[in-house]
């Protein structure tokens, strides 16, 4: 038998032409309705067309038509993995135009819940980032803590997902003991439990490597370029969080770590959304911990509608909660951009009033537009198994970015 | 009273070396609730912009945004919201332009602008002059108008629906159950410009 190498099918006068192919809009892979138009060199990734705009519901122009108050259920259903963090950048938006303070029961208890809300949002991504690169376990484990933070969300708001909790001047209820001590108790025995035995099956697993370590590398300058931020601007080194250096509510009052990333690959993206989820747990407790009494909301009558209780027995009561609910209260005119440090990154929200009951204009800043934008500059010469991988570590919810 | 939205470095000093940085191409630089917008003169907004990047040290573009005014000429207003990570500092960057006056693109100082400035030729029609891929985004394929604009109806001009019969997606113009609603409540003594109705007579004087 004579050893002769095998000839390659290709050679010869064949040409190999590149290809394109479409992956979505329905594509489990896809978290939602992404449409990638690929042109691929065999399984190299050559040329790369994100077609965003599927979910487009309008609702920036909605926003529009509705008073400051009818609008904020919308911001629910942006990014519908993190409710909360979404209604936190508009409030702040409508409290700065009005130059309203909030009772600081009220700031405690929106970080507590944004914190809450910062790891349901990361239960989903992890889950679905390991899930996307090929392991089931971790992401079953991550969906039961998720199920207890939606928990959380229903005894404290009544809905599991859509809270529509948070108000302009504070939030709208005040949550029974038993949910603080039950939270508190969640942080220190089920929830490192549960999700350092998931996170310990993917995170030193030598498949969940090679799939993550050094794919989609993105330096320094390309990320401030990009707009990245949140998890994919410290992933590449950047220690930029805005809860800690342009702090809103009682932040500055909290003592957390920013983990930064050394290597700006996937396995970075995924390890300091991590190390986040154990800060927010910090966070959580050292809310329960220092959380005063007093009022939730502002009692400013002109902003915030009064108790059903107090109604029952003061006409002036009854006139303010009529008014507010039918007309709504008035913003002074001005314009400003308030951004806030969501799960994804920064959210932000600039607010256009003209002095009436209803926003002007509310342009809505989504994370995932920008990172979604890169998505061709980072997985350009990357395999097509890659992009799932980039994709998952990306964090992308369509609601949020089509808007 | 104090609003406790997120706190950056103060505003201090930084009007100044805007000015100084930007020179005569800025029209004004104004502070409002805290916040620095500086208007720019639409020819010279990439210069303003390397000026704003490279001097100031904002470095970061996060936001793009469009705002309709159609009573004021030109009529649309394009917002550039900064971020400075090693200042700590935001400021907005204000444009205005026409339906047909191009304004001059930022993708070549930002790429993170592409996107940002087709989602507003797909919502205002605003066109920016060296922006390569101005394609819509956010609208289906094939959609017809600028939605965002205050003229455009927010139930739109189409609707679409499958039809069984035909087995396609179908287009067919907007047919609304129950007449679209608008409440006013300007109080009439603050800012209605309508004539109250049965003070027909109090109008005319």
């Amino acid at each position: 038998m004579s050893l002769q190498p095998e000839l390659s099918p290709t050679t010869g006068d064949e040409a190999i032409q590149n290809y394109t192919i479409n992956f979505g809009p329905q594509h489990p892979a896809a978290h939602g309705v992404l449409r990638l138009v690929m042109e691929l060199d065999g399984e190299i990734v050559e040329r790369m067309d994100p077609h965003v705009g599927l979910l487009h519901r309008g609702t920036e122009k909605l926003i529009e038509y509705k008073t400051y108050l009818q609008a904020l259920p919308y911001f629910d259903r942006l990014d519908y993995c993190s409710p909360l963090g979404m209604e936190y950048s508009y409030v702040l938006a409508i409290e700065k135009l009005l130059d309203l303070e909030v009772p600081l029961r009220g700031q405690y208890l929106r970080v507590l819940f944004a914190e809450l809300t910062r790891i349901c949002n990361h239960m989903l991504n992890l889950g679905s980032h390991v899930m996307d690169v090929g392991a089931m376990t971790p992401n079953l484990w991550m969906f039961e803590l998720r199920e207890d933070c939606l928990n959380f969300f229903e005894r404290a708001s009544g809905a599991r997902m859509h809270s529509a909790w948070f108000r302009p001047g504070g939030v709208h209820q005040d949550v029974p003991l038993k949910l603080l001590t039950d939270i508190a108790e969640w942080c220190d025995t089920r929830l490192p439990k549960l999700f350092g035995d998931a996170v310990s099956l993917v995170a030193d697993n030598r498949i969940f490597k090679q799939r993550n370590v050094d794919i989609a590398v993105v330096n320094k300058e390309d990320a401030l370029k990009w707009g990245f931020s949140g998890p994919m601007i410290r992933a590449a080194g950047i220690p930029w969080d805005i809860r800690k250096s342009q702090p809103y509510d009682v932040y500055d009052r909290m003592e957390f770590d920013i983990p930064v990333g050394t290597n700006s690959d996937c396995y970075d993206r995924f390890m300091v959304r991590v190390e986040e989820v154990y800060q927010s747990a910090r966070i959580i407790k050292q809310c329960i911990q220092h959380m005063p009494d007093g009022p939730v909301a502002s009692t400013d009558r002109k902003v915030v509608p009064p108790k059903r209780g107090e109604m029952k027995a003061s006409m002036e009561a009854l006139i303010h909660h009529f008014k507010l609910y039918t007309e709504g209260f008035h913003v002074p005119a001005g314009s400003v951009y308030v951004a806030t440090e969501s799960p994804k990154g920064e959210f932000g929200v600039y607010l256009v009033s003209d002095g009436s009951n209803k926003p002007y204009r509310c342009k809505i800043r989504p994370t995932a537009f920008s990172h979604l934008q890169a998505m061709e500059m980072m997985s350009k010469g990357h395999m097509l198994a890659d992009t799932t991988a980039i994709l998952g570590a990306m964090d992308i919810v369509f609601g949020e970015c089509d808007r | 009273m104090s609003h406790s939205a997120p706190k950056y470095a103060p505003n201090k000093g930084v009007a100044a070396a805007i000015k100084k940085a930007v020179g005569k191409d800025a029209i004004s630089v104004e502070e409002s609730h805290g916040e620095i917008a500086v208007t720019v003169k639409r020819d010279a907004l990439v210069p303003a912009m390397i000026a704003l990047r490279d001097v100031c040290e904002y470095q970061q573009l996060m936001e793009i945004a469009g705002v309709d005014w159609p009573d004021h000429d030109p009529r649309f207003e394009v917002v550039y919201c900064l971020l400075s990570v090693t200042k700590n500092h935001r400021i907005r960057v204000h444009v205005w332009t026409n339906e047909d006056e191009p304004v001059p693109s930022v993708t070549g100082i930002w790429p993170v602008a592409g996107w940002l400035e087709r989602e507003v030729f797909d919502m205002y029609g605003v066109t920016f002059a060296g922006n390569d891929d101005l394609r819509r985004i956010l609208t289906d394929y094939g959609f017809v108008g600028h939605p965002q604009r205050k003229d455009f109806p927010l139930t739109g001009y189409v609707e679409l629906r499958y039809s069984e019969e035909e087995k396609r997606v179908k287009y067919e113009p907007v047919q609304l159950a129950q007449d679209f609603r608008s409440f006013d409540f300007m109080s009439p003594w603050e800012g209605a410009d309508y004539v109250l109705p049965g003070d027909e007579k109090g109008a005319s004087k």
